[in-house]
């Protein structure tokens, strides 16, 4: 890519001096999304000047094999709002459901702007990718997924793939998983990847990863590739019902006093044990409320495989497997084989015992 | 699949499979072997014998009063944690929401202990349990009647209590990882089981009846 044909990015705090962004505003905005991923109130002062210094970056929304849950969730952030984040922070370049361009002129903007900011702009993703048939159960502008994706990721600086289906392939990857969905991180390997898992993620958690990444870069990953400042804990760990399970008092039903004290629901098969996101305490709808305390237990939409983890009101002990009569005939089996022995045995000890008759007579 | 999914999927379905095979085999093979024909006229009916047998399985199941300045200490502490597992296993929430899943029973009556009160049981148990191995290492004879099968089981024993309690406690590593070692543990406590000591879990109180039954039973009526 010819280096004279990129334009020059302004910092992100030229924006904000251009738009009369006050220090102040600023700084709360920061404090907002330190708290956010559980740094300490020192490292504020920090995170807001590498904010400032870091250069306006061109990010490409790339949606595959999705149902635009995640993308409903992002613009429904309120610290930072999506507004805030599109006008102040990145320059959102391509995203064929908020852009008004479409077909032909939506491709060719995308391309445009991956020109301009070749191994500089961030890729964000959501949905899984079909890989069957060479990938052709997913296709837009006459490319697949997987080709289109390859492509916008070859350029890209980091990815961020956004919801459990961009990250582990999620309801597509579902048993039996007819199109072979995958996650990115499957397809595309030599590029820094985040996800940022849920069905959907909370938006908070998306928007404070974008802007954290643009501050500091990479975040601490766990072994998902999950941010750890928002994926770190369990929801059990941080649920508010946590102490109703540790003092044996549980929900048998949705409609029984139980629930309607409030009390833990993990015979009701919440997953908050396994299942690590931020809902307890981000929570949603601006911090109003999360599945837990509206009453229902959590489905473990930020974990791997989540779909196929047995039904969702069974709990996180409950068994994975079917038994179409194995166990039944191990029985018929072991009674067989028991009584087998036992015969065998028991004419073993008649030889024996007319042997030893025979010897005594003799 | 995670550890956890296979610790829950296919391995615990193998692991009951082997379970069921392996116990009823050795259930089998033992009720029909056959028994010594009496040759004398027995000395109750077999109403009464039953009885007899009846009061063997409680009287063998205390200690022997001319005995138990010897035995009581042993027999305290193997009542003890056997208590505790029991309790744990049958009335911790965890383990009740598992046994009713398994089994497809809803059984809303099943009571559950509080989790500090299954924590406090689960830690004395493995103190309990550390006595019991210590004192089967010491004692001359203990030592000496003890092989694989025992230490086997022991080491599968302190595996599943251990990775209960790290779970309870969040220690050691991430949940579904300490859960999925403490569900491998109970995989394994069940492949082992049939072809173990543990089988008495199964023998106890029918061969202290039969053997109470058989010495009321025999002899002439006087």
């Amino acid at each position: 890519m010819n280096e004279s044909t990129r334009r020059e990015r302004p910092t992100i705090g030229q924006i904000l001096d251009q738009n009369g962004v006050g220090r102040r505003r600023f700084l709360k905005y920061c404090a907002g999304i330190t708290a956010l991923m559980a740094m300490p109130p020192g490292a504020t002062r920090a995170f807001a000047q590498q904010l400032r210094a870091a250069r306006r970056p061109t990010v490409i929304y790339m949606p595959f094999q999705e149902c635009t849950g995640c993308l409903e969730s992002l613009t429904r952030s309120f610290a930072p709002s999506l507004e805030s984040l599109i006008f102040e922070t990145i320059s959102l370049d391509y995203n064929h459901t908020l852009q008004a361009a479409a077909g032909d002129a939506a491709e060719e903007a995308r391309h445009e702007a991956m020109r301009d900011a070749w191994g500089e702009y961030i890729l964000i993703c959501d949905g899984s990718i079909p890989t069957k048939l060479n990938g052709q159960y997913g296709t837009s502008a006459g490319h697949s997924f997987i080709e289109q994706l390859r492509e916008a990721a070859e350029g890209a600086a980091a990815i961020v793939a956004v919801g459990v289906c961009a990250s582990y392939g999620g309801v597509g990857a579902a048993y039996p998983n007819p199109t072979g969905a995958v996650g990115i991180s499957e397809i595309i390997t030599d590029k820094p990847i985040i996800n940022v898992p849920g069905c959907p993620p909370i938006p908070e958690v998306m928007t404070g990863t974008l802007i954290s990444f643009l501050a500091s870069g990479v975040p601490e990953l766990d072994k998902h590739l999950r941010p750890k400042a928002f994926f770190g804990n369990t929801i059990h760990d941080r649920c508010y019902r946590r102490r109703f399970y540790d003092r044996g008092l549980f929900a048998e039903s949705f409609d029984d006093e139980g629930a309607r004290n409030g009390w833990c629901l993990y015979k009701l098969g919440c997953r908050g044990p396994t299942t690590y996101n931020a809902c307890a305490t981000i929570k949603w709808n601006g911090g109003t409320s999360w599945p837990v305390e509206a009453g229902h237990g959590c489905l473990g939409c930020s974990e791997p495989g989540f779909w196929d983890q047995g039904g969702f009101y069974e709990p996180v002990t409950a068994k994975l497997f079917r038994d179409s009569g194995q166990i039944a005939g191990a029985a018929a089996a072991g009674i067989a084989v028991g009584a087998a022995a036992a015969l065998a045995a028991n004419r073993r000890k008649k030889k024996l015992s007319a042997a030893a008759d025979k010897e005594t007579s003799s | 699949m995670s550890l956890l999914e296979f610790s829950r999927g296919p391995m615990l379905h193998a692991a009951l499979i082997i379970f069921v095979f392996g116990v009823l085999w050795r259930l089998v093979a033992t009720i029909l072997l056959s028994r010594r024909k009496r040759q004398s006229e027995p000395r109750n009916p077999v109403g009464k014998s039953a009885v007899g047998g009846a009061i063997a399985v409680g009287s063998r199941s205390w200690p022997h009063p001319e005995f138990i300045g010897r035995t009581a200490f042993g027999e305290a502490v193997g009542y003890g944690y056997h208590l505790g597992l029991f309790a744990i296993v049958l009335l911790g929430a965890p383990h009740v929401v598992f046994w009713k899943n398994l089994f497809g029973i809803s059984a809303t009556w099943w009571p559950t202990l509080p989790g500090g009160i299954v924590s406090i049981l689960s830690i004395a148990t493995i103190f309990l349990m550390l006595i019991a191995t210590i004192r089967r290492m010491r004692h001359p004879v203990l030592r000496r009647i003890s092989n694989f099968d025992d230490w086997f089981t022991l080491v599968i024993l302190y595996a599943l209590m251990l990775t209960g309690v790290m779970a309870v406690f969040g220690i050691g590593g991430r949940y579904e990882i300490i859960l999925a070692a403490h569900i491998i543990s109970f995989n394994a406590l069940l492949i082992w089981f049939p072809f173990s000591k543990l089988m008495h879990a199964f023998y106890i109180f029918p061969s202290r009846f039969f053997n109470g039954y058989l010495h009321s039973r025999k002899g002439a009526a006087s």
